[in-house]
């Protein structure tokens, strides 16, 4: 992807949006989730604080800074993880860490010249509190042990992964109009899925999500990122009907296609880790 | 390339379809396209008569042909390593792989069947009976059906990426992105086992995600290019963005 080909889409329509209505929608975002960090919240309850990103959809800007939210998440906590030495005897986590660590700080420096070459001003990139409120160790920072912090952390990738692949999907169809800012936000997607299949096996899972099921594991406090997985209506067509044996099966009919989460949905998971 | 045809019988076959198909999908037609095609009565969207060769369309319906096309040569594939008992020395989690990756692509292609059956006109869908070859393929040497997959599905990766932008309507948009995660998940699962503990960031290696941490996108061209070994049925795909 050509970085100047991609600012140049900024240039388009739907760019010419009153500055006065984004600066608004940035000045809220600085206070989102001050309330969120609630440890034992599950994902899909902490609606009071997630109002003020989920004003603007359809507005390409609102997309990438809600992205760039979902990415500052993930680049944090990569960087900590393997700064922890959670990791350190593990050379194949440890490798995949690095490498997943390196694309979301590539995303977080891509979306923000993106936003920036729009003339826009990038979300400030908020406190993140991995532990919600003490709920968790995955840094092993408060004696919960290596192997449970190492569990923890691989619970925790797996629910940001499989929390991104879902986002971008969800507002793919906001990006129509904007080819090379929809194309991009299509690559960074389909990494967020490589990512989120390898994290799953490393845990021993399948690649792909059956049903809602969260998998073994994982923290009942996750699913959110699952819940609506278990969809087997595509556009109105039901497939589990479209043919008989092992492919029309409800966990390979519901494998076979991931599901989006709308704004909100994706902002209540991240407000669960933001501190302010 | 073909024949001109009546203005009158190409929009009556439209409007037919165009019922069916808010009938039996319940999906919002942008029925822009498809009347645009009818209007034009010298254009070659996706039309076998008059002897030219096949051409996938523009718009939703080219995606959708388009598509259609990818699944159909994934299917044949691990329709194939599944029937033949798959190789020799797969083990018991890479048969359990290649199991799932052909329930997943049979569901698409017969997803796509169904999607074009009931929103594109006769004329313009694709065959559901595409051939191909897969000479170059030997099924039961590991190498080669993983070789094969990592690019079948790298492949599809890059083409839902790159065709993204050609889609109109935003249901289809988004069943498109509910596919092509699925088909990254796949190809990081093929080249994680292709590559094993010799190289762990496979999965999303730097030979397929660029400095910016983009992934694959490639234009229907470049697609087709590289997987027409496979295709024994001729297509072109000329106008994805008429």
């Amino acid at each position: 992807m050509n970085l100047i080909k991609f600012l140049d889409e900024f240039t388009t329509d739907k760019m010419q949006e009153p500055m006065t209505c984004r600066r608004a929608m940035f000045g809220q975002l600085g206070s989102i989730g001050k309330k969120a960090a609630l440890a034992a919240v599950p994902f899909g309850l902490a609606t009071a604080s997630n109002k003020a990103m989920a004003q603007s959809s359809g507005d390409v800007v609102g997309v990438l800074n809600l992205a760039l939210t979902l990415e500052y998440l993930e680049d944090e906590f990569y960087a900590m993880a393997l700064d922890s030495g959670v990791l350190s005897s593990n050379a194949k986590a440890e490798a995949i860490y690095q490498q997943i660590s390196k694309h979301e700080s590539q995303h977080v420096d891509f979306l923000t010249a993106a936003i920036e070459g729009a003339g826009a001003d990038p979300v400030a990139k908020p406190s993140f509190d991995f532990t919600v409120g003490g709920a968790f160790d995955p840094f092993n920072e408060n004696g919960a042990g290596q192997a449970t912090a190492y569990a923890q952390l691989l619970a925790l990738a797996q629910a940001f992964e499989d929390t991104g692949v879902r986002a971008y999907k969800g507002q793919a169809a906001n990006l129509m109009g904007s080819a090379g800012v929809l194309t991009a936000a299509l690559q960074i997607h389909s990494v967020e899925a490589r990512h989120a299949s390898e994290i799953r096996r490393l845990r021993g899972l399948e690649g792909w999500i059956t049903g809602n099921q969260r998998g073994a594991g994982m923290p009942e406090a996750t699913q959110a990122v699952y819940n609506g997985e278990d969809n087997i209506s595509q556009g109105g067509v039901d497939v589990t009907t479209l043919g008989s044996g092992s492919p029309f099966t409800m966990d390979a009919a519901t494998q076979a296609y991931d599901e989006i989460l709308t704004r909100d949905e994706a902002v209540t998971i991240a407000s669960l880790f933001i501190e302010s | 390339m073909k024949k001109k045809k009546s203005i009158e019988v190409k929009t009556q076959t439209v409007g037919r379809n165009r019922r069916n198909f808010l009938k039996v999908s319940g999906l919002a037609l942008a029925g822009s396209s498809l009347l645009l095609a009818a209007c034009s009565d010298d254009d070659d969207n996706g039309n076998m008569m008059g002897g030219g060769t096949f051409d996938l369309g523009t718009g939703d319906v080219g995606v959708l042909n388009y598509a259609y096309a990818l699944e159909q040569l994934e299917a044949a594939f691990y329709t194939n390593v599944v029937n033949g008992s798959f190789y020799a020395s797969a083990s018991a989690d890479e048969k359990a792989i290649l199991l799932d990756l052909y329930n997943h692509e049979v569901n698409h292609r017969e997803f796509f069947k169904a999607a074009i059956g009931a929103n594109v006109p006769m004329e313009q869908q694709l065959t559901a009976d595409l051939e191909f070859d897969f000479s170059s393929v030997d099924f039961g040497n590991r190498d080669s059906v993983l070789t094969t997959a990592r690019i079948l599905e790298d492949t599809g990766v890059s083409a839902y990426n790159g065709a993204g932008q050609y889609i109109q309507t935003a249901v289809y948009l988004t069943l498109a992105g509910k596919i092509v995660s699925v088909e990254a998940r796949h190809a990081a699962a093929i080249r994680s086992i292709i590559n094993g503990s010799a190289d762990y960031t496979a999965f999303a290696g730097d030979d397929i995600i660029d400095s910016n941490g983009l992934d694959l996108a490639a234009s229907p061209e470049e697609v087709i290019s590289a997987a027409g070994g496979f295709f024994v049925t001729p297509f072109t795909y000329n106008n994805p963005g008429a």
